[in-house]
């Protein structure tokens, strides 16, 4: 079949573009983190004993209680891709309500946390943090700025997955055309791949 | 000649999909666990292996790059050799100061 008879058969669509511009935005996306880790890695390794001192104070319970949702949201999104090739559409439906599900967990458990936190005194410019040593402030600016910024993606892609369930429901999204719903999945993968370094290098030094 | 191109191809069983997702929670409990564990610098170094492959299988079974075409996986190369290069030099800096 000849490129010309492929574009009669079906509207001008370019999947794989499609697929190479999210893929370029999620390298944009590795820039801004990348940047935050680098300056993470410089001040931790700076102000090695602050960053110990800091971080017995975060609660490991929760943080890997949210890398286990946000692993499992992962799946459930790749599962309502898989199922919606296969023309399963509900059930596809049902796997991408279940991944904004989990995402609203993941933010219910951050603002308890980040409550805690709070409550306890430790956020920016608060007197009880401003009396802490010059690392230990360090390390909860990174703390707020990196896992808020984080939180930020976890609400931007359980929105845009939510417009992709809205499209699936309409069936704008079907088994011959999701190249949205991948594209979506792509972005949330990503958010999963940022939480996989963010848990250890915040939650677990002890 | 394959009808959409790059659609047909790029799926996997929902049972991989499903062991991955085993598979990763299984690293997370060793991190965990390891992480009690006091290896010294080795700790930190442990730690990113995991995350490592934790996002190694994210990346080829989840966002389907091992059965995406080249062109995808030589971006992920490019992009992530940049990264290990500016670490690189970031730390051959502050290692000596």
């Amino acid at each position: 079949m000849s490129t010309q008879e492929y574009a009669v058969e079906q509207v001008h669509r370019d999947d794989i573009g499609t697929k190479i511009g999210m893929w370029l935005f999620l390298y944009s996306e590795l820039l801004l983190f990348g940047g935050l880790f680098f300056m993470y890695s410089v001040y931790r390794f700076t102000n090695q004993s602050d960053f110990h001192i800091a971080a017995k104070n975060m609660n490991i319970f929760i943080g890997t209680f949210n890398t286990i949702i946000l692993l499992t949201s992962s799946m459930t999104i790749a599962l309502a891709i898989a199922a919606m090739q296969r023309g399963k559409t509900k059930l596809s439906i049902f796997l991408q309500f279940l991944t904004i599900a989990l995402a609203i967990f993941f933010l219910v458990n951050k603002y308890i946390e980040w409550s805690h936190e709070i409550a306890e005194g430790n956020y920016p410019g608060s007197p009880t943090l401003l009396a802490k040593s010059h690392g230990q402030i360090l390390f909860y600016g990174l703390y707020y700025v990196m896992t808020g910024l984080h939180a930020l993606h976890v609400i931007v892609g359980a929105t845009v997955i939510g417009f992709m369930t809205r499209f699936s429901i309409k069936g704008k999204i079907n088994d011959k055309n999701y190249v949205r719903l991948e594209a979506a999945g792509l972005y949330w993968h990503l958010v999963d791949i940022i939480w996989i370094f963010l848990f250890p290098l915040f939650y677990l030094i002890i | 000649m394959e009808k959409p191109v790059g659609h047909q191809a790029n799926t996997h069983t929902y049972g991989k999909y499903i062991f991955v997702w085993l598979a990763l929670l299984a690293f997370t409990a060793i991190t965990v666990a390891v992480a009690g564990i006091n290896l010294g610098n080795y700790s930190i170094v442990l730690a990113i292996v995991i995350a490592c492959m934790k996002s190694y299988l994210v990346l080829t079974i989840f966002m389907h790059l091992k059965v995406e075409q080249k062109a995808f996986k030589i971006f992920l190369f490019v992009a992530l050799l940049f990264i290990f290069i500016t670490f690189a030099l970031l730390f051959s800096d502050y290692s000596f100061m």
